[in-house]
């Protein structure tokens, strides 16, 4: 799976000052496929995001996007790049100061001069989409955690991008929602055959939906496959994260001094 | 809250903002007066000029007709230099009489005009020859107690 | 001892550093400001919104305290005034005390805890929800969309709330002086005419309350910008705002008037 993607990286490093965050990631997302990235909280899942959609630079390596290497694009190439990347952030992120159609009509409004019926149309289309047409009045603060996720998602195909990236879209929702969100997920990416991301811990629900998974821990991808394979996989670390074992490869503690030497050392200072 | 509703309200705010700072300048300031349309120059050399400042009004028989333009010193005759605008509609005989007075007893000191009779006018850039300087309070009271006290050893 | 010494001088020397880090960062942000103003004015619209919660919002506030401000002014000079006799200049005292300093100063002081804390407040927050983040990813630069509309409408706001300030609060010297005590009418205003100048007080208020009002804005909008992501770093930033403003509204206030009124 190389020929065809819509965004190959290849040998991606990043560090924030001099504490490396992620180290020779190579990936590839297909178009029209569904690619989960999963990993223990603090991976560097969501960096490799933002490094996706070049609000971060990397310090090694590049990831190319349809061809374009995204950290050598200016600033006008890099928002017309974005314009053509929805991103659902972990927690929706809608503008509080505008309704939800307003919310969802945004990106038309500012990017395009579509006269104010045919947005509207558009608007309700995509509200539609994700089931919320009857709740364009209400505000961001009216919705529960699983409408404004939705909402959210319909602001993030307004202008039915190649790529929707999702961060965490399953945080904090009730199993029905998080079942909703899931069947939308793949349902969107299906009808508007853009390629998605997800990135999440959510080992079931991803499994269950997508195309092909990478796992990446301390930085580095440690295992990647179809769901089918993962399932089976006996890696050690794949293990315990698809089964939710407390401890592992993931370790339960925090790096620290041997227990003991820090028990004798506090106490003789004390 | 919708467009217009927000329209009118910063409209109003716009308009009753606007409409204090014309009362500050029309009623409060001076700006109906202060604007004397054309004027022309003239100067006065004075002894001593007291406290006379910059914008201070020039008037004649009570009426403002000018302002002070600036005031500079001569280094050879050793005497203030006054400038004024003067409104172009009034004109003055050559043998005017500028007199630095005080409005009240303790207030604004401005420069008065006291016409003569020259059938000749005064022109842009002239230079009054008559004038006479600032009463300063000091010097007259000084010069009070001197006499009194001279009085006193006289008497004895 | 010593050791604990040189810590604190080490903390403050690190202190010092990074403020006049901020400082630089704030610059930059200032002309980044004015660099992505033209939407603020192709799209008048965004900035007649934040007109009307910076400027309309803060309306009564300022009528009111502007009143207030004129009534103390006219019973307080009222009674110094008249022990020399001249309570006919009781005017002069009212409106140049109010065009000069306190309508800019009070006025923008109130506008900086008013709507200076509610911009940061709300520039914070939308930080902290990641909806500034979005925005970015939407290809919509949150400068130009979001800071540089509040910025202008604080700026336009601030020289017209001064004015009203102002106004407001000779009107409530003449209601105290005129119609209350019983200074002469037409002295009451024709010697406020006399020695207000409209140049020299009443433009150079303007100018005052128009640099507040950059001030004040440029603050509220930095403090927004730079906070930190959560609850108690936008409510310090919050608090941030309306002590540095009130700081640099009262420091600028001292050098404009030392410009201005110079020997005049």
């Amino acid at each position: 799976m190389s020929g065809d993607a819509l965004i190959t990286i290849r040998d991606l490093g990043f560090a924030y000052d001099q504490r490396p965050i992620l180290t020779g990631i190579n990936m590839d997302i297909p178009r029209g496929k569904v690619v989960a990235i999963m990993g223990a909280s603090g991976c560097g899942k969501t960096t490799l995001l933002r490094l996706i959609g070049g609000q971060l630079r990397p310090t090694r390596g590049a990831v190319r996007f349809d061809g374009q290497v995204v950290h050598e694009l200016d600033t006008q190439g890099l928002y017309a790049l974005r314009r053509r990347i929805g991103l659902l952030f972990q927690f929706g992120a809608l503008f509080t100061d505008m309704s939800v159609f307003d919310n969802v009509a945004f990106q038309m409004r500012e990017h395009t001069d579509l006269p104010e019926e045919m947005i509207r149309d558009l608007v309700l289309l995509k509200l539609n989409a994700v089931g919320l047409r009857g709740a364009h009045r209400l505000m961001p603060s009216e919705l529960s955690g699983g409408m404004a996720r939705r909402v959210a998602l319909a602001r993030a195909i307004a202008l039915d991008p190649a790529l929707i990236m999702y961060d965490e879209p399953f945080t904090g929702l009730d199993p029905v929602s998080l079942g909703v969100i899931g069947q939308l997920i793949r349902r969107l990416n299906d009808a508007l055959g853009a390629s998605s991301i997800i990135v999440t811990h959510d080992v079931h629900e991803a499994l269950s939906l997508v195309d092909y998974v990478y796992f990446v821990s301390e930085g580095k991808i440690v295992a990647q496959g179809a769901p089918e394979e993962i399932r089976a996989s006996e890696a050690p670390y794949v293990h315990q994260f698809v089964w939710a074992e407390p401890d592992g490869p993931v370790p339960f503690h925090y790096p620290a001094a041997p227990y003991r030497d820090q028990i004798l050392r506090e106490a003789v200072r004390v | 809250m919708n467009r217009t509703t927000l329209d009118l309200w910063v409209g109003f705010f716009v308009a009753i903002g606007l409409g204090a700072l014309l009362f500050l300048a029309l009623k409060v300031g001076n700006l109906s007066t202060a604007n004397m349309g054309e004027t022309y120059v003239l100067k006065a050399k004075f002894d001593n000029i007291g406290g006379l400042k910059v914008r201070a009004p020039v008037k004649s028989a009570g009426v403002v007709i000018g302002r002070v333009a600036s005031i500079g010193f001569d280094p050879n005759s050793y005497e203030a230099v006054v400038t004024m605008d003067i409104g172009s509609q009034y004109q003055f005989p050559r043998d005017t009489f500028a007199t630095i007075l005080t409005s009240g007893l303790l207030g604004e000191q401005y420069v008065g005009f006291e016409v003569g009779g020259d059938p000749e006018m005064l022109k842009n850039g002239d230079t009054i020859k008559k004038t006479q300087s600032a009463v300063v309070l000091e010097k007259l009271i000084g010069q009070f107690l001197f006499n009194k006290a001279a009085e006193g050893t006289e008497q004895k | 001892m010593f050791e604990h010494l040189l810590g604190s001088i080490r903390g403050l020397g690190r202190r010092v550093n990074d403020r006049i880090w901020r400082l630089g960062y704030a610059t930059r942000f200032f002309a980044m400001t004015l660099v992505y103003s033209g939407t603020s004015f192709r799209r008048f619209f965004l900035t007649i919104r934040e007109i009307y919660f910076t400027g309309v919002l803060s309306l009564i506030i300022i009528l009111v305290s502007g009143l207030f401000v004129g009534m103390v002014l006219g019973l307080q000079g009222y009674d110094t005034l008249q022990r020399y006799g001249s309570s006919e200049a009781l005017g002069i005292l009212v409106a140049l005390s109010l065009v000069r300093e306190l309508g800019p100063v009070v006025s923008a002081l109130l506008f900086a805890s008013r709507a200076g804390s509610a911009i940061t407040a709300e520039i914070g927050l939308m930080k902290a929800t990641e909806q500034l983040s979005a925005m970015e990813m939407m290809a919509v630069n949150p400068v130009a969309r979001v800071v540089a509309p509040r910025f202008w409408a604080g700026v336009i706001s601030m020289p017209l709330l001064a004015a009203l300030f102002s106004a407001m609060g000779i009107f409530g010297g003449y209601l105290v002086g005129v119609v209350l005590i019983g200074v002469d009418e037409g002295s009451f205003w024709s010697q406020m005419q006399a020695s207000v100048d409209y140049r020299e007080d009443i433009l150079n208020g303007v100018i005052k309350s128009a640099v507040f009002g950059v001030i004040v804005s440029w603050i509220a909008v930095f403090e927004g910008y730079d906070s930190e992501p959560t609850a108690e770093g936008v409510s310090g930033a919050t608090t941030r705002t309306v002590v540095t403003s009130s700081l640099a509204i009262l420091a600028a206030d001292f050098i404009l008037t030392a410009f201005m009124f110079r020997g005049a």
